[in-house]
This record gives C-alpha cells, structure tokens and sequence, in this order.
C-alpha cells in the first residue's frame, strides 16, 4: 500500500523499554503498518506483545526509540500528545471525575478553543449519538460502566480526531454488554468513517470487529489481513494457535501430498492449492471443523475426549502420538464414545503450511 | 432510655465496637488538659488585674476587652489605640505568606514524591518528617546560626564575590517568615502527598490526549483531584502560623511581634494576666472564624467536585 494513501502510516518503529531488573524488553521491534482511510483496523496479540505500546505511540504517550509515524503523509512522531489529530479511548475510560458527563465531553473542544455556542451543540450530538442524552449534567461516578464507556467514547469522537484509538476499551464490561458494545462502535465507525484503531487481547472481538486484523506476537506483526484470511489461512503456528483452535501437523510434503507420522499420506488436493512452494519437512494447520472423525474398527486413532460446545461437538482423539481435534455441528451425528476407534479425514483445501 | 450497661444493649453491640467506658482516658484527657484551662482562660479575662501583676483579682470587669481597642492614659481618659489591631494584623498576614509560600513549595515537592516509584516513596516520605525528630525550638535555633551575619549563607555570598558587606537576615520579618516556613512545610506537603497519592495519573494522559498542554492539565485535572489535600494543608499550616511563638520571638528578635508574643508577654513581662486572657480569647475566636470559613471553601468545593469534601479531610 502506497504510504501517502493511509490514514496512518507506521515505518519501523522500535521502542525498548528497561526491566527494574536491568534487563531491556523490545516492547516494538521494527513495526510497519499501515492502516487505510476509514477502515477499522484491529491490533490483537496477547498481553505484553506491545500492541499497547504501539497505540500509546500513536497517541504520543510514548515516545519511539526510532522509527516514523505519519498522520496522513504528514509525520507526528515529534509532536506533543496534544497537537496530534488523534484522540484515545482509554481501557480505564479516564473520565475526570470532578467534571460532569457534559464538562467532560466540552473539555477536548475547549482545548481547541471551539466557541462555547458550538461547544454546547456538539456536546448535545455526542451525547446523542452513544445514546447519552439527558445525562450531561451527571458525575461519571453516578453512570454504570457501560455508560461510563459511551461518555469517553463521546468524548474522544467529539473532536472529530483523524484517528480513534482505542486501547481494550470493552475489557472490563461483561459479555453481554460487550457484544453491544461491538456492534455499537461498528456502527459509529461507519457512521462516522473516522479510522479506528483498536487493540484487544479477545481474538473473537478482533474477528467480529476489524475490517483487518494485525496479529502481535513479542513486539512484533506476525500477520496482516482480513479475520477471514487471517483465521484460514495463518502464516505461522503462533497465529493458527492463537486465532481460535487449531490442528498443527507435523510431515513430509512431496508432489503426491503429506506424510505425516502415524496418520499417513494426506492427499494433495487436501492442502490450499498455492503452498507449492514449500516442501520437504513443514508445520500445516488444521481448523476442527475441517477435521472429520468417522467411527471405523481398523481406524488409526482412539477417542479420548467428548464434549458439546454451543450447537457443536468436539471430539479429541489420538493416532499414537498425535492429537487431533475435530469440530462438528453435534445434529444428526452419531456421536462417538471414548475409547471408540475412529478414522481421520480433512477437507479439501482445508490444510496450510505455516512457519513454526 | 435504658441504661447503657443494660443487657439489651450488650447484646446489640457488634464485633470489633468497644464498650462505652473505653473511651473514657480520652474523656477525663481532654476536660482535664484542653476544657478546664480554656474555662479558667475565659473567667480569667473578664477579671481585674492583681496588685503586683501576677494572679488576678476576682472582681468582675470588661476592662481587658476594651484594652485591646483603647488605651487609658495617666488622667483617666480613654483613646482609641490601634497596637493590638496591628499585632492581629501582623499576624494575618505572617500566616498567609507562611501559608502561600508552603503551598507554592508543596505542590512540585507532593506531585514528585507521588510519581516515584512506590517501594521509594516510604522512604521519601519518611524523610519528610525527620525535623520532627528534633525540638522545634533546637530547629529554630539552628537558624539563628545559617541566617546571622557570620552564618554559612552570608560567608558563601562573600565567598563568591557577590557581597561585601553581609546582609543582614536575622531579626528581620524575613527571618521569621523563613522559621515560619520551614516549620509548617511538612505540614501542607504530607496532606497534599496524600491525594497526590491518590491521583490516577491516566487522568493526566486523557488531558494530554484532548489536547490539553502541561498547565492546563496541572490547573483543570491536577489540582481540582488533590484540592482535598491542599484544603486539609491550609488548615493545618494557616492555624498554628496564626498562633505561632518561636519563630517571631527567636528569628524576628521581637521586632515583628505576632500575637502569641503578646499574649506572653502579657503573663510575663508585662504582668497582666486578665488582658493576656482576653487576648487568648481573641486567638481562639479568629481561629474558630478561619475554621469556618475553610470548612465552607471545602463544602463548596466539595459540592462543585461532587466527592470527598470536608469529611474527607478530617
């Protein structure tokens, strides 16, 4: 992507931090990214993968050891926190508690010394638009959690930043609430087609939510895409572990298809047909659902493990040494019993090489 | 009304809540030590004076109140004497550049103290309280020696050229208001240090991030969240600076009376107690009227902060 092009352009970004122990931790090693105009993008990884780092960079909270950071072509890496066109949505909300729910949302506007006849209005629409109204006269501590996140929500958007960041901003809401919550900020990004850039650690949020999703792991992007492509097509065992569950093989590639110890030859129509490149020894991933188990006298594998997951069942079973998952809508199956002996089989197209 | 030794009432008390009688010591403590010399305090200045001075006479009279407005020359005629009003004044005024001068000093020392890292604040704060360690009047002494003519300041300043002569600091109001100062300051920095302690500093971030720059997130974030503690320190430095003693008497070289001079010297020197008495009265109002009037800053505050308030401070 051309950097020029990109809402936010980041280019190497590096930033050491130093443990109480004397140690250093690489919290961003060499990160390039680049997020496109109005889309959402989402930073996933772990906690300590320094997709917070990153984000915390963005907003100026912390400064780069190198690396640039461009705002619409134009760099902000030097600039103070408070001249940068980007605004954040806290993980704590960091509401001023001695401001009302109004004073609050007002605050970010007065810093840009927006008339107080204007600032009236837009505190009003803010309100209104995170479904607010009538509370501004409020202290954030007489709110509920989820009504304390609209209100910094409000109050970050109201400044019309060119960037929303939002760091783990549904964390400390309950489930319920949190599926709300993400369907909400879907709809106010594309309302608003601000950028939005959101860093979680729940893979299922980033894959509900991001328009592309960029996979951290120990200060570093291991994987940029789409959820879809991300989720079937991992590029490292770290990512295909990571997103969701995930079967990671061990074998032989040749031109016939996958040896792979004590399962036997895989066809090679079973593999995603680009993934000629490799071969020899290599790591391929397997989602569940693609994995299935048809109960089989002379199978290679023993049932272990059987459970009911939401409408589907999971079947753990192992050929040997090898342990296998599988995933299948629980309707109209016979289901297996422990210690049954199955027979294993994948989908077609359902097999990636991943890095390990 | 049962009494409160009465079974129901045993029964009633919960965990952990003493009985009535523990806090007794308390009780006798503060009607022995605190009440009965305020009373005595308070019959005594509406006394007359005793023949040579020291005692009084039991007979009743307002006289001590109208000293402190006239003065009654040789032939019996009064005039209005305004000494005391000045003194009261003095003293106001003492108090509030004390108090000014420790808040300017405690907000940067508290917000430093706040942000080092918490296994270093004890000790830190620690370090705050180490002149309690030692008599206030061996501290204030001690200035004697750094501010006097041959004291280290003065022999540094001609050391490096800067002086010829040396200046002369003690027995000045300056050297009063220095001994005032440093002997308050711990007083407002441990309660500022205390909501300073308290502040989320990721409030600090989200002004930043609205676009606010360092002194507008230090004047509208910062001090409104550790205005409890600046409040609480006022109280705590302001009062005591009303009343104070030693500094003026041993750093101002009584030159800059302030009113516990004079309420001294009243019952030494000067060999009249009744009028000392009034004069302690009159300490002892000003000081409850300053109270007042701090508690309805905190409430208005309070009430505009919508959270902690004057209970919180006290």
């Amino acid at each position: 992507m051309d950097a020029s092009a990109s809402a936010l352009s980041v280019r190497d970004v590096t930033k050491t931090f130093h443990t109480p122990e004397g140690g250093l931790v690489h919290a961003l090693d060499s990160v390039s990214l680049d997020i496109a105009e109005g889309s959402f993008m989402v930073l996933l990884g772990p906690s300590g993968c320094g997709k917070t780092t990153l984000l915390r960079c963005i907003a100026g909270l912390e400064s780069p050891d190198s690396g640039q950071i461009a705002l619409r072509g134009q760099r902000i890496d030097d600039m103070p926190v408070w001249r940068r066109r980007v605004n954040t949505v806290f993980q704590s909300y960091a509401l001023f508690p001695h401001m009302t729910v109004a004073q609050n949302i007002a605050f970010g506007l007065q810093m840009d010394k927006v008339p107080g006849d204007i600032i009236k209005v837009k505190v009003e629409e803010s309100l209104d638009m995170v479904h607010l109204s009538g509370l501004g006269s409020r202290k954030p501590s007489q709110l509920s959690g989820g009504q304390q996140q609209r209100v910094a929500l409000a109050r970050a958007l109201a400044k019309e930043p060119e960037v929303l960041l939002l760091d783990e901003p549904l964390s400390a809401l309950d489930l319920k609430l949190r599926r709300g919550m993400q369907s909400e900020l879907k709809r106010l990004q594309r309302e608003t087609s601000i950028t939005f850039v959101l860093v979680t650690h729940d893979q299922d949020e980033a894959m509900a939510m991001g328009d592309q999703v960029a996979v951290f792991n120990a200060g570093r992007i291991v994987q940029v895409g789409e959820p879809r492509e991300v989720y079937l097509r991992p590029r490292s065992r770290f990512v295909a572990d990571f997103i969701g569950e995930a079967n990671v093989l061990t074998g032989v590639l040749d031109t016939f298809g996958l040896v792979v110890e004590s399962l036997g030859l895989v066809p090679r129509d079973r593999l995603i047909a680009d993934t000629d490149a490799a071969s020899g020894r290599v790591h391929v991933a397997v989602r569940p659902e693609n994995v299935s188990l048809q109960i089989d006298p002379v199978g290679t594998a023993k049932v272990t493990d059987v459970s009911y997951v939401g409408g589907d069942m999971r079947v753990e079973a192992l050929a040997s040494a090898v342990s296998i998952v599988s995933r299948v809508p629980s309707q109209g199956v016979q289901p297996p019993r422990i210690g049954d002996r199955v027979s294993i089989s994948f989908a077609e197209g359902s097999l990636t090489v991943v890095a390990d | 009304m049962k009494a409160p030794w009465s079974a129901t009432a045993r029964q009633r008390r919960q965990a952990g809540q003493g009985s009535w009688w523990s806090g007794l010591p308390g009780v006798v403590y503060l009607i022995a030590l605190v009440l009965l010399p305020l009373i005595l305090i308070f019959i005594y200045s509406f006394l007359s004076r005793a023949k040579l001075g020291v005692g009084v006479k039991w007979q009743f009279t307002l006289t001590p109140y109208t000293e402190l407005l006239y003065s009654e020359s040789l032939s019996g005629g009064r005039s209005f004497d305004p000494t005391y009003l000045q003194i009261i004044a003095n003293s106001f005024w003492y108090a509030i550049i004390t108090s000014v001068v420790c808040l300017a000093l405690s907000i940067p020392i508290a917000m430093w103290l706040a942000t080092r890292p918490p296994e270093r604040r004890t000790a830190l704060v620690f370090a705050v309280t180490i002149p309690f360690w030692t008599s206030l009047l061996i501290r204030t002494y001690s200035f004697i020696i750094i501010l006097n003519d041959n004291g280290p300041i003065n022999g540094f300043l001609k050391g490096i050229g800067i002086i010829d002569e040396p200046i002369a600091m003690l027995y000045t109001p300056f050297a009063t208001v220095v001994g005032l100062v440093y002997t308050f300051l711990p007083f407002m920095i441990l309660p500022i240090y205390a909501s300073a302690e308290r502040f989320d500093f990721r409030l600090a971030e989200a002004a930043y991030d609205l676009g606010a720059a360092k002194w507008t997130v230090l004047r509208r974030v910062v001090l409104p969240s550790i205005r409890p503690g600046i409040i609480a320190g006022m109280v705590l430095v302001f009062i005591p600076a009303l009343g104070s003693y030693l500094a003026p008497e041993l750093l101002g070289g009584g030159k800059t009376s302030m009113i516990a001079n004079v309420i001294a010297a009243q019952f030494g020197a000067s060999r009249n107690w009744p009028f000392g008495a009034a004069l302690s009265v009159l300490l002892l109002v000003i000081t409850l009227l300053v109270l007042v009037v701090f508690a309805v800053v905190a409430k208005r505050a309070s009430r505009a902060a919508g959270r902690g308030g004057w209970e919180a401070l006290i």
